[in-house]
């Protein structure tokens, strides 16, 4: 059977995937599919921890988890049409409305 | 070598390899289908582990939901007629020694972490069945909460994306 830790190992390497397409990439949709990436990594860990201590609660989360996603995945898109329409650019560094 | 094995490390590889692709390649539309083959890697494990069910809802929802949704945003949002669905990097080396700062110390606890768990139990009751009973005895207000956060956010994407008419 395969160990715990690898699984882990995988979830930990895709975490690490996302934060570094957080905080390096210029386009917000790749900024959110990195979020995708970093909620899967975390479900990863919860269905392995679930299937290893022999419990079904950590599949139910995420289960949850999924939809809170998909709600996210909703209004973050909405979010960056809305912004395109008014500076026709997703670019990070141009959205400075906030920046003093 | 066993086929579990094997099996495991070709999902690793499409996971591992798909997720590199989508955090480093310029083309929004290909980052968009390297998280496809990541979600797919990702429902492989997920039966490795023995979620049937868990697998089943990620394809629906991710590959056949969010995904979808994510390229509408790309096609939406790029100049597809005048090719600059090119994207850049930002704030390259703070970041990297944030993350490097960040990966050393999450990798470095899960190697010195000793894991006393051998080999994977079966659960109590079968995937699909405990996930059932769950939701509509223990869970059954969140589960009815989470469909109306659903419903709210889903209605408020549309409202906010629409075209604001006065």
């Amino acid at each position: 059977m395969i160990p715990l830790p690898y699984y882990l190992l995988i979830s930990a390497f895709m975490f690490i995937m996302g934060v570094i397409g957080v905080l390096t990439r210029k386009n917000a949709i790749i900024v959110f599919m990195s979020i995708e990436l970093m909620l899967n990594a975390a479900n990863l860990s919860f269905v392995a921890f679930s299937s290893f201590l022999g419990n079904i609660y950590g599949q139910l989360f995420v289960f949850f988890v999924m939809a809170v996603a998909a709600a996210e995945a909703a209004v973050g898109l909405a979010i960056i049409i809305s912004i395109f329409r008014n500076k026709a650019t997703v670019n990070l560094d141009e959205i400075n409305l906030l920046k003093w | 070598m066993d086929l579990y094995l094997i099996l495991f490390y070709f999902f690793a590889i499409i996971t591992l390899v798909s997720a590199f692709f989508v955090v480093t390649t310029r083309n929004v539309i290909y980052a968009a289908f390297n998280l496809m083959l990541t979600l797919f890697g990702v429902a492989g494990f997920y039966v490795l582990l023995g979620a049937d069910f868990i697998a089943i809802v990620q394809l629906i929802v991710y590959v056949g939901g969010i995904l979808i949704l994510l390229i509408f945003g790309v096609m939406l949002t790029n100049k597809i007629t005048d090719t600059d669905i090119k994207s850049g990097f930002l704030n390259r080396v703070p970041g990297l020694l944030i993350v490097g700062t960040f990966a050393g110390i999450l990798i470095g606890t899960l190697l010195k972490s000793t894991w006393r768990i051998a080999a994977p139990l079966p659960p109590p009751v079968a995937g699909l069945v405990g996930i059932g009973n769950l939701l509509m005895t223990e869970y059954t207000l969140i589960f009815e909460i989470l469909g109306a956060v659903l419903l709210i956010a889903l209605i408020g994407a549309a409202s906010i994306a629409r075209k604001q008419s006065n």
